[in-house]
């Protein structure tokens, strides 16, 4: 009797088993795309926006692609790595997925990078943004932007425009340290002089008594870097400790102006100048169509620069299934997308051939109200900007 | 070979009444057997699982030594990630600066390392009561995490410890991507712990734990060294603890803060709450529902998931398992007599004795 249980639990555990592999037989012709986003915790925010832009592309490009189903995955990571990790070999071992996208901060990209090698699987980064990661892996390529990117046009700027003496202040983790070594470094090589470097935790950042260091030191303007999302509670300190009142500036990567926090700023911000790859207020007919549709999508939700970062992802993962003609091995795929250059609604950008990372235009911007809606109004092009850290412009 | 470990001796017809209640205890029921056997076949059931079942394992593990300490000494604790994150560290750091090479090595010393950490710090937790323990527990684990990130450019700070190149078990067994060898072997780390952990608690020692859980000053007062037990077993927990952070680090290749992360420890009280204390089996089936419920709902709404899991735990909680457990009972009960009552329709002649020997 006991055996002839276990016999009928074998036999139901090998149909099981037949019926799954021939579903995944069926499924292997389609391609699908394993979004890897922090949709709960600190870094929700971005996740919420990738997700939007990700599933806005589908929704207007449709979900076939050179003859190809494509099917799209989103999970959550809570942008915790060695969650990301597993949810990443999850995806490549029982979804099979063509792409891995997403990755919602700099450790999450660099965790899955050795599995992105092993299974020969494009990791496309549309948000993280430390330099070092698209040299982690052959087959890293990067739709968002680099720290480094925006930071050397900010010590530019800065520099031309009677900004002498600044404190610098950035989260403790790579992306920081890229965003204030980038700019400390052309900042200095310009004559400008930099007092205090300071950091605070990625987690739970109480920014107060940080503040407080910062305006001892009489700055002209303190650099921040803050991850997306945690912009609205810098400024609200900022504020609430009388910094704007002493003349102090804020300046920076266009991270603590994010978009979609910026209208609940208030007019402490306005006229706050950062350099950054994309506004929503940007000015061409594609970037007012995507603003557009991703509002309508998501009851009047503005797009930020980590969701055009996944809208681009999207577009490349596409336009590369195109190039290869359908073709799904990491290989062709990887050499597809090097030097691919389209118009996003950001403004032109590419994929640099040699280094698999985003070249794009930086703009800098002012913060003004337009119909009672606080923007990031762009007001000068660096055009073409490839990542100096990589570059060499820099050290 | 039986002796108790009370100072005063235990006259022989009481040692061997102790003998016999703990070889009674300890015998593996057909229950325990099936369990395990369901584990190990696990290998072949599920190959489209590993990777969740390894972090279940070693979850379980976790769950494990806390429920050493909470289940069968009493000491409540929010700092169990202390012990977690330091061995993952410390087996992260040996196998990237290539000190120990062999996983089962590296393993061992990383829980040596966690047991001396708790060794250290359970003269802390011994003071206080239950809140105060908490807040130390807490407060050692947070320090810990802080430490972590001060010194980045040992741990590699909030990105993480890069580089960790783990060589395969034992020389032979190496970390595939499908996860197979790392379910295997987190399984039999799991397994033998076990066996340890169920050696310890139904010996003379896990006796006299539960006996001063119950009431600490009468196990004082009967000769019981209710300081030193408590160092002893908050020191084996710790080791436990060690690691399963260990496993976790070998088989991710990767080391990240989050693993002092207070939500870490949080987690392991739900898991236990879930899976019932003191019977070593409540952090395993804690662990199993837990990671399973906590994904299938993570994947149906990767937005949302948090609310359905806080939902299940207040609904777990106001029910409470005892209740479940009755309905089982009860449920067992009345499957029970309605077997009788076919019985007694069937063979009305063996009606009588049958329902009587099943009636109790």
């Amino acid at each position: 009797m006991k055996l002839g249980n276990k016999r009928r639990y074998l036999l139901a555990a090998a149909g099981a088993a037949a019926m799954f592999a021939t579903v995944g037989g069926a499924r292997a012709q389609d391609v699908k795309i394993g979004f890897i986003l922090p949709m709960t915790g600190q870094q929700q925010s971005t996740g919420k926006q990738e997700a939007a832009a990700a599933k806005l592309w589908m929704a207007q490009h449709g979900d076939t692609v050179a003859g190809k189903k494509v099917e799209l995955i989103i999970r959550d990571d809570a942008a915790v790595p060695d969650n990301t990790k597993r949810i990443a070999q999850d995806l490549l071992v029982n979804e099979k997925v063509n792409f891995l996208a997403g990755f919602g901060i700099t450790p999450a990209a660099l965790a899955v990078a050795p599995l992105a090698t092993q299974a020969k699987t494009p990791e496309i980064v549309t948000a993280a943004g430390t330099s070092i990661i698209t040299e982690k892996s052959p087959y890293i390529a990067r739709t968002s932007f680099t720290l480094a990117q925006s930071s050397v046009p900010m010590a530019d700027w800065a520099a031309q425009n009677g900004i002498k003496k600044v404190v610098t202040m950035v989260s403790d983790y790579a992306p920081g340290h890229d965003a204030e070594d980038s700019f400390a470094k052309e900042f200095t090589a310009k004559g400008g002089q930099i007092p205090d470097h300071i950091t605070f935790p990625l987690a739970n950042p109480d920014f107060a008594p940080f503040l407080q260091r910062a305006a001892d030191d009489k700055p002209d303007a303190i650099f921040v870097f803050v991850p997306s999302g945690q912009g609205g509670t810098f400024v609200k300190q900022f504020v609430e400790k009388g910094l704007d009142k002493a003349g102090i500036k804020i300046i920076g990567p266009g991270d603590v102006t994010d978009d979609d926090l910026l209208n609940n700023m208030g007019d402490p911000i306005l006229g706050t100048i950062t350099a950054h790859i994309y506004s929503a207020d940007h000015n061409s007919p594609a970037n007012k169509a995507f603003v557009a549709a991703f509002e309508k999508a998501n009851n009047g939700m503005r797009p930020n620069f980590m969701a055009v970062g996944a809208y681009d992802g999207m577009h490349l993962m596409y336009a590369a299934l195109e190039k290869t003609g359908g073709k799904t091995d990491g290989d062709s795929l990887i050499a597809a997308m090097k030097g691919m250059a389209w118009e996003s609604p950001r403004g032109p950008i590419s994929i640099d051939a040699e280094t698999r990372d985003i070249i794009q235009n930086v703009y800098i911007r002012k913060v003004e109200k337009k119909n009672g809606q606080l923007y990031n109004v762009e007001f000068a092009t660096i055009p073409n900007v490839k990542d100096p850290i990589k570059a060499g412009t820099i050290k | 070979m039986v002796t108790t470990s009370a100072t005063a001796p235990l006259t022989p017809v009481l040692a061997d009444d102790v003998a016999a209640y703990l070889k009674r205890r300890s015998r593996w029921s057909p229950l325990e057997v099936v369990f395990w056997i369901f584990a190990f076949a696990s290998i072949w059931l599920f190959p489209d699982k590993y990777l969740i079942l390894k972090d279940t394992a070693i979850l379980a593990l976790f769950a494990l030594s806390l429920d050493l300490i909470l289940g069968y000494a009493g000491i409540i604790s929010l700092g169990q990630a202390a012990f977690f994150g330091i061995a993952g560290y410390f087996s992260g750091l040996v196998a990237k600066y290539g000190l120990i090479n062999e996983p089962v090595i590296a393993l061992v010393c990383s829980g040596v390392v966690a047991a001396a950490l708790g060794f250290v710090t359970s003269f802390l937790v011994l003071r206080g009561s239950d809140l105060t323990r908490l807040m130390v527990t807490l407060g050692v684990s947070l320090m810990l995490g802080e430490v972590a990130n001060r010194y980045a450019s040992i741990t590699g700070g909030a990105d993480g410890l890069q580089g960790v190149d783990i060589a395969p078990v034992l020389g032979r067994w190496s970390f595939d991507l499908y996860g197979h060898n790392g379910y295997v072997y987190c399984l039999i780390v799991l397994f033998v712990c076990f066996v340890i952990a169920r050696r310890i608690v139904y010996s003379p020692f896990g006796l006299s734990l539960r006996s001063l859980k119950g009431n600490a000053l009468r196990a004082a007062a009967i000769g019981i060294p209710v300081k030193w037990r408590l160092v002893a077993i908050y020191t084996v927990s710790a080791g436990f603890a060690g690691i399963a952070g260990a496993l976790l680090t070998q088989t991710t290749a990767f080391c990240s803060l989050d693993v002092f992360s207070l939500e870490r420890s949080a987690d392991l009280l739900l898991v236990l709450i879930i899976g019932g204390t003191g019977y070593l089996y409540g952090g395993l089936i804690g662990a199993v529902i837990y990671k399973f419920l906590q994904d299938w709902i993570a994947t149906l709404t990767p937005q949302y998931w948090q609310f359905w899991i806080g939902l299940v735990l207040v609904v777990i909680v106001l029910v409470g398992r005892e209740r479940v457990e009755g309905w089982i009972a009860a449920a067992r009960g009345s499957v029970a007599r309605l077997g009788d009552r076919l019985w007694t329709r069937i063979r009305p002649r063996s009606a009588a004795l049958g329902g009587a020997a099943d009636g109790d």
